[in-house]
């Protein structure tokens, strides 16, 4: 056990897959980098260097740096996965997805179903995802719903440095697709890590905290920013739950239900655009399964539906955060339960 | 050396010429000191040292004319007439700026002027010059459209199917690939298999490479395919060498480079000093002339900067506009 980061969990989870399974290759634009070039080797280890050092330990040939061909490389990693290796690709920003989004959605997702469960796909894309650094409309969306939306893929949201290395150790192992989504903003977030491999599995929620009053279920960052709230409204007297579900499909609705039917009221914060996003299809389904247990009508807390703005005061405005999530809380406790309305 | 024919421009168009590359440099040094201080918000990809692609293709065009550019936009947004200080203030992220503060460097736009906007998708430019091709040819305004992109962006997809399918439909666009040796950390010798101008062949394109760094060199050959393209002669290739004097975006440490890579090429082949060297010995242009373009520059970019420090930021209000026309 040791403080490391995110990124360092990340790499961690990478190198001892690696090591303990010669399948597994990592594919991806400068995940090395400097070559054909003069100078370093090894020179990005990813644009935000989470790949450092894994081309030194396993060699070019399990270090692949691509072109700037996302349709090419993102397909050759399903086709391989058909074919017996295990890769890990890297999509560097999920925004560029557009650009290869048939080889994910119409062939990786599908091929299991469509091929009458005779194939398995073991593939992982990484992906980096959310706003707060700046970087404008087509680095910062979310667009986790897009591929929660397909099925066939399993989509995964570590909130946490712990987190991210169980996770992704259990998405190479899985045998289905699963993408991968890493908050860029976290990149630097450090708490305690096991040194050794251990796998989180899917379809799991985690009780970040558990309350009487009202239940939030976050993704990604925002279970930080739900843990704040919930601090500050604890000393307001209002105690919360907070569930980070980790993984978008499969999704744990039993344990979202269950709480919900111990607090009665529910708040759902995502960081994606709020049409279709995480946070409506987890009220449509509690709506639908536990109406009964609701004493106030469901919140819902995410960016307007709007592109990511570049000024920085537009971009603060935009992200939910812990002041946000804290008023839909005390929204949700002002509104008139149901037996008060009786 | 061989005669060139931009050495046969008039006296405005060569001071032009200058003051637009000089504008470019001028705009880039100063957006990297100011980037370090921690003030420019975001992703900034500086242009400095490709001064003479921008310029020497886009003299050849007008406001009826357009082109798509990339990540590494401020040189055409510059070339291509747009407004400086709205540039400035845009990367700053004010409401004055030339997309309100919504869009940065990475997508600074103007399409009034033909500036159908940098990309922060690599690769994302090519298809739209084709349809900015289309346009032009459908309603007949004699406009033709230009594709700029880097080595990066050739190996894309898009940038196939777009020259294919600007010669199925015989588009009035020219590709202009400035191949700066990198993409990101990775070289463009090893990324870019086979050739690019047989690339092009290969597509019906007829391509010339040209010396990136040789503003007469660029003029004359974009001259010639904007020339031919515009008069229906169907799409044209340029495949420019050039280098970039700064990193990848600003705060890339650059391990991937020769010590001194940057240095030796500032000093051995500088767009501008051989631009001076070729007009004072030509005596086209003065010592003084270009000087006094120098000046004018300086007072410019420093009241761009100045202008953009102090400018506002957009409101909350701003947030929730311009997503559609009606809702
Ligand atoms: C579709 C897509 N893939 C990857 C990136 C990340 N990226 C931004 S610029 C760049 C390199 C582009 O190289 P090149 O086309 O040669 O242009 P240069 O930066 O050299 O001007 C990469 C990989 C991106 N923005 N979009
Ligand atoms: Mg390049």
């Amino acid at each position: 056990m040791s403080k490391k980061s995110f990124r360092q969990a990340i790499n961690e989870a990478l190198a001892q897959e690696m090591e303990r399974d010669p399948r597994v290759v990592i594919m991806g634009e400068d995940i090395a980098g400097g070559l054909g070039a003069p100078g370093e080797d090894d020179a990005w280890g990813g644009v935000l260097g989470v790949t450092k050092g894994l081309m030194g330990k396993f060699g070019r040939e399990r270090v692949l740096d691509t072109p700037i061909t996302e349709s090419g490389f993102i397909g050759a990693a399903a086709g391989a996965a058909l074919r017996g290796l295990r890769p890990v690709a890297e999509l560097m920003f999920v925004d560029f997805m557009g650009v290869c989004f048939d080889q994910i959605f119409n062939q990786a997702a599908k091929f299991r179903y469509m091929f009458g469960g005779k194939a398995t796909t073991p593939l992982v894309i990484r992906t980096m995802f959310g706003a707060g650094f700046r970087a404008a409309s087509q680095h910062s969306q979310c667009l986790y719903p897009i591929f929660t939306h397909i099925p066939g893929l399993k989509v995964v949201i570590p909130s946490s440095p712990y987190e991210a290395k169980g996770l992704l150790i259990q998405a190479i192992r899985d045998d289905d697709p699963v993408v991968f989504f890493e908050h860029k903003v976290m990149y630097d977030v450090e708490e305690e890590v096991p040194d050794e491999p251990y796998a989180i599995p899917f379809g799991e929620a985690r009780f970040v905290r558990e309350g009487e009053d009202v239940t939030i279920v976050a993704f990604g960052r925002m279970v930080t920013m739900a843990s704040q709230a919930a601090e500050a409204l604890a000393k307001e007297g209002v105690s919360c739950s907070v569930i980070d579900p980790r993984t978008t499909s499969p999704l744990d609705l039993p344990s979202i239900l269950e709480s919900v039917r111990e607090t009665g009221r529910l708040v759902l914060v995502d960081e994606a655009s709020p049409r279709c996003n995480l946070a409506t299809d987890i009220s449509a389904q509690v709506a639908e399964q536990a109406f009964d247990a609701l004493k106030a009508p469901i919140r819902m807390v995410s960016p307007p539906h709007t592109p990511v703005p570049f000024a920085p005061a537009l971009e603060d405005e935009f992200v939910p955060n812990a002041e946000k999530i804290a008023a839909a809380v005390r929204a949700t406790m002002r509104a008139p339960s149901k037996q008060a309305a009786e | 050396m061989a005669m060139s024919r931009a050495l046969q421009l008039s006296r405005e168009d060569l001071l032009r010429a200058y003051r637009q590359m000089r504008t470019i440099r001028e705009f880039e040094e100063r957006v990297h000191a100011e980037f370090a201080t921690g003030e420019i918000p975001g992703f900034v990809h500086l242009y400095a040292g490709e001064e003479a692609s921008a310029v020497g293709v886009c003299m050849h065009l007008t406001d009826k004319d357009a082109i798509a550019s990339t990540h590494r936009g401020h040189g055409h947004c510059i070339a291509k007439g747009c407004d400086v200080q709205g540039m400035m203030a845009e990367i700053y992220g004010r409401k004055s700026g030339l997309c309100a503060g919504k869009g940065g460097s990475m997508h600074i736009a103007d399409v009034s002027k033909g500036m159908l906007g940098a990309n922060g998708i690599v690769g994302g430019g090519a298809p739209l010059a084709c349809g900015a091709a289309l346009a032009a040819k459908t309603l007949k305004t004699g406009g033709v459209a230009v594709a700029f992109g880097g080595d990066g962006a050739s190996n894309q997809g898009t940038t196939a199917e777009s020259m294919n399918l600007a010669t199925v439909w015989k588009l009035p666009v020219i590709f202009v690939l400035e191949d700066n040796g990198y993409a990101e950390s990775t070289a463009s010798g090893w990324s870019v298999g086979g050739d690019a101008i047989k690339r092009a062949e290969g597509f019906g394109i007829p391509g010339v490479r040209v010396d990136g760094h040789d503003f007469f060199a660029v003029h004359d050959a974009a001259g010639e395919a904007i020339e031919r393209t515009r008069s229906g002669g169907g799409p044209s290739f340029l495949h420019l060498k050039l280098n970039r004097y700064y990193g990848h975006f600003e705060g890339d440490g650059q391990a991937y480079r020769r010590d001194g890579e940057v240095a030796r090429l500032r000093a051995e082949i500088d767009t501008l000093d051989r631009f001076r060297r070729r007009v004072t010995e030509a005596k086209l242009l003065g010592e003084d002339d270009l000087a006094g373009v120098d000046r004018e520059v300086l007072a410019l970019i420093d009241d761009s900067v100045r202008t953009a420090k102090s400018a506002a930021a957009p409101k909350s209000a701003d947030l929730l506009t311009d997503v559609y026309l009606s809702y």
